[in-house]
């Protein structure tokens, strides 16, 4: 309850920081909106159609009123709603972090579970550093390395596109998954690892050892469940990371989605499109958090009975 | 203690090293200790003296930094110290099992209790319904009320008493030969602690098991075990039965011991007493008697020559020299 | 000879400390290799000048896009600039990037850290929650708002990365602050009329000066990727000054042509990232374990 609380706080906190942004920038917010060869007209004209001759808090209210309702605002060029042009970009960002977290979470938590298990043998530091080293090297390099060599060196794989059709969407959605991914390796490797050393030194695996249950089965159905717990939490909060690396391999391998929809709008100064962005990664934001939790009182019955 | 029994469970001479950056802790030195079938013995003495590393080293379930650097532990019949850990875990949880100090943590909180009692069987070739059944029976048999429909509820779901019964349950499921428990009412408050006693006791009678109790508290020894063993900073410094022990103590520190139980202090005090002094340091073992520094007795064979386990009476030993030379005693206290 | 002896025979103990962390440090390779990556990259940026082989900024009529060679170590770019030079003085950029940015993050932090420790309940929750929710947006697209309505500049840049990062620094400081805040001690000193600032420079900093600057250690890195990140996006520093993001986002348009401006825009900003990261690690596993950083 508290992080759901916490999500909508960010998304009013962000809209409004956003919103005073505009206005605590010396200048006209029209002008700051349209550029500096808006007509006047066109200024006069935006500023009725957004409301910008309001008081501030009327223009907030107003604006989570219309967005209760399900209207962002229009293009600042086309007048499309905002709200259709990013619901048309988000599923090609929702496969690539689904993907991404699903690959990564497939070899980073048997790799940590083998090394909390043969701590301290070659494998286990060999994936220490690993994990360090995948978590501090950006995103964006890993996808400008991963597009330099295996797309235009090796030409092993296309480059850009989202593709069309199941196998070319999926052959084009390898090198962008490959970099958002990769550093989410490290870091379940690294969270089970630490959690899975610390449940196998808990009380109830000693008891369980004490019943000359075999280690494997220890490992797997007595440790397992409870030292995934925490990586499903880093999962949700870690959503804010995914869109940032998702960013960059979006433009970097010239993917549509959500990324690709940011930059184009910072780039021509359309503001509610730039808001629609913020406004739905918020979302994303409540979503995951909504869903691991879920997902941890399904595992967990000491959550479970929370509910 | 009948000469005819045969022994369950024999520890001899056990001596144990904690590695630590400071040097090796002699946590355990030269520990004899005798369960003879059907018989509840209890290990007692002060937190610290190595009573718990005892019960432990027994089922080798020991911190990364443990060893056991010399000794035997004869259990059945067969030195177990030898076998290799796939042995060993051949005979935990099928001839000897373990009760725990803190039944709050001792069970998994994200398996139901069902799961938990059926996967101690897995080596029984039973169906899942059956062991499930038995798992009930057993449940219904340590006191948890109707036992049926609570076997899928989850730990959390239990008081702690409730969940030490389970801990019990389970403990006596697979049917050991021996079990060790380690402090298994400490945990609990008083009612409780005497309703598991009892439980302990009647249970024990009805399987014929042995059990090794291990605990810091004279009364609950008294009223559970046959023999006891008395530890003090990893040694036995002395063994008998409950009668010897505690009609007849001879060792000065089994005799402090008693002195400070809150249930025999005969006059009334304002405040508890202690012993007087601290627990040695067991990485720079001093010479001669482990206890001489507190000792009100001790004079100077105490500080050269390390006592033996003299014979006190049949099956009645203590490591102390008072034993050879009970004259010294009488002077000074 | 020592300073020990010109003072006396009695060493302080926090030296003998200091010492044995120092060992502890030189037998952590990692922390080492960490150690080493972090002074060159330093070094090189504070003597840049004097280490460029070539003017970054010039334009040379020699070849354009040249793999490496003796003459262009690193190549030249598709202007025929030389890379190394650009990627030597884009080192230098992005340091003043970290440490304007972490000077400002860790004395905001401090003073946010200070009234949520102190001040009353209320404020520290509100803080609190303010804090959890900078974490937990994404960097990147709070920054692209934010230069949708400032532009694109260094100072953008650093204004971004400095206010998602007092989080980490007030937190640290909020906690000493308020297991201060009850203690008899600073009661009395109150009552004197210490101020917060007193309080806060004899009492609060030295007890978590430590743990400060190695979770500054730590985020190096993160202000580093977020700088290049901008700057390949095209709104981060703005060209012609070197970058490494910017010499990404050169070679990113002429990769087809020559991947050596993408090799060596890379090099530096995972040379640089992963020093400070090991460094930063064995830092916190000699001085202080259970420092956890969140993310």
């Amino acid at each position: 309850m508290r992080r759901l609380f916490l999500a909508i706080l960010v998304v009013v906190i962000a809209v409004t920081l956003l919103n005073a942004m505009i206005h605590a920038v010396p200048g006209d917010p029209a002008v700051i909106i349209l550029g500096p060869r808006a007509t006047p007209e066109l200024i006069a004209a935006f500023r009725t159609r957004m409301g910008l001759d309001e008081p501030f808090y009327v223009q907030m209210v107003t604006f989570f009123a219309e967005l209760l309702r399900g209207n962002m605002g229009q293009d600042v060029f086309t007048g499309r709603p905002v709200a259709r042009i990013v619901f048309e970009q988000l599923p090609f960002t929702l496969i690539l972090i689904f993907v991404s977290i699903l690959w990564a979470a497939a070899v980073g938590i048997p790799l940590g579970c083998y090394s909390a298990i043969r701590r301290n043998t070659f494998i286990d530091k060999v994936t220490g550093v690993f994990s360090v080293g995948t978590i501090a090297i950006p995103a964006f390099v890993m996808a400008l390395y991963a597009l330099l060599i295996f797309s235009v060196e090796l030409k092993w794989l296309p480059a850009v596109g989202a593709g069309e059709g199941f196998w070319d969407s999926a052959e084009r959605l390898i090198l962008p998954a490959f970099a958002v991914g990769v550093s989410w390796v490290g870091y379940m490797a690294r969270i089970v690892r630490a959690s899975m050393l610390e449940v196998l030194g808990e009380n109830h695996v000693r008891m369980a050892r004490s019943f000359g249950i075999p280690e494997r089965r220890i490992v797997f159905r007595y440790a397992l469940p409870i030292a995934i717990l925490p990586t499903i939490t880093l999962l949700g909060v870690g959503v804010a990371y995914l869109v940032s690396a998702a960013v960059f391999a979006e433009v970097i391998f010239a993917r549509p989605g959500i990324g690709s929809l940011i930059v184009q709008a910072v780039d021509s100064r359309n503001y509610p499109i730039v808001m629609g962005c913020v406004l739905i990664t918020t979302v994303l934001f409540v979503v995951a958090t909504m869903i691991s939790d879920l997902v941890n009182a399904l595992l967990d019955p000491r959550v479970r009975e929370g509910y | 203690m009948a000469a005819d029994n045969e022994n369950i469970l024999e520890v001899r001479n056990l001596s144990l090293d904690f590695g630590s950056p400071r040097g090796r802790v002699h946590a355990l030195r030269q520990v004899d200790l005798t369960v003879p079938k059907g018989r509840i013995v209890g290990v007692v003495g002060e937190s610290g003296c190595g009573k718990s590393t005892l019960a432990y080293s027994i089922i080798r379930l020991l911190a990364q930094n443990a060893e056991i650097v010399g000794g035997e532990i004869v259990f059945e019949g067969q030195n177990i110290l030898p076998l290799s850990e796939t042995a060993m875990r051949g005979l935990r949880g099928r001839r000897m099992s373990m009760i725990f100090q803190d039944p709050m943590t001792a069970l998994n909180p994200v398996l139901p209790v069902e799961q938990q009692m059926i996967e101690i069987q897995y080596r029984d070739s039973i169906s899942t319904g059956e062991k499930r059944k038995r798992a009930a029976a057993m449940l219904g048999k340590v006191g948890i009320p109707d036992p049926e429909s609570r076997l899928d509820a989850y730990p959390h779901q239990f008081s702690g008493g409730m969940r030490q019964r389970i801990c019990i349950a389970m403990a006596l499921l697979v049917e050991p030969a021996l079990i060790l428990a380690d402090e298994p009412t400490t945990a609990l408050d008083a009612t409780l602690e005497v309703q598991i006693i009892n439980l302990l006791k009647r249970l024990q009678e009805d399987i014929g098991c042995s059990i090794l109790f291990v605990s810091h508290h004279l009364g609950t020894v008294a009223e559970l075990c046959d023999d006891v063993v008395v530890m003090y900073a990893g040694e036995a410094v002395e063994v008998g039965t409950v009668r010897d022990i505690f009609r007849n103590p001879s060792h000065p520190y089994t005799q402090a011991l008693l002195e400070c139980d809150p249930g025999r202090i005969k006059q009334k005090t304002r405040h508890l007493p202690t012993i007087p002094g601290e627990l040695p340091n067991l990485i720079d073992l001093p010479a001669g008697c482990i206890f001489r520094d507190r000792c009100p007795h001790a004079w100077e064979r105490c500080a050269e020559e390390h006592p033996p386990a003299y014979e006190a009476g049949e099956g009645h030993f203590a490591r102390c020299h008072l034993i050879e030379e009970p004259e010294r005693g009488r002077g000074t206290s | 000879m020592s300073v020990e002896a010109q003072i006396g025979s009695t060493p302080k103990p926090e030296t003998g400390a200091f010492r044995q962390h120092l060992r502890q440090l030189s037998k952590n390779h990692l922390g080492m290799l960490g150690l080493v990556l972090v002074l060159a990259m330093v070094f090189s940026a504070v003597f840049a000048h004097w280490i460029v082989p070539y003017d970054p900024y010039q334009i040379y009529t020699g070849p354009r896009l040249a793999p490496p060679s003796t003459d262009h170590w690193f190549g030249t770019d598709h202007l025929g600039r030389d890379i190394f030079s650009r990627v030597i003085a884009g080192g230098q950029v992005a340091l003043q990037v970290a440490i304007a940015t972490l000077a400002a993050a860790l004395s905001l932090g401090m003073i946010l850290g200070l009234i949520a420790g102190y001040g009353p309940e209320w404020l520290d929750n509100l803080l609190l929650l303010i804090f959890d929710a900078v974490r937990s947006f994404p960097v990147i697209i709070f920054a692209l708002a934010v230069v949708t309505l400032i532009g694109p500049s260094l100072y953008t840049v650093i204004l971004v990365v400095a206010v998602t990062s007092i989080p980490i620094y007030a937190r640290i400081v909020r906690t000493q602050a308020q297991s201060l805040k009850h203690n008899e001690f600073i009661l009395a000193e109150r009552a004197m009329g210490a101020g917060p600032l007193r309080i806060l420079s004899v009492h609060v900093l030295p007890n978590v000066i430590g743990p400060l600057l190695i979770l500054a250690s730590m985020d190096v890195p993160l202000v580093i990727a977020v700088e290049a990140g901008l700057s390949f996006l095209g709104m981060g520093v703005r060209p012609p000054t070197p970058s490494w993001g910017t010499i990404l986002n050169d070679g990113y348009n002429y990769i087809r042509n020559s991947p050596w401006p993408v090799i060596a825009g890379g090099i530096p900003i995972v040379i640089v990232t992963l020093g400070f990261t090991f460094l930063g690690e064995a830092l916190r596993d000699i001085f202080d374990p259970k420092l956890r950083r969140d993310l």
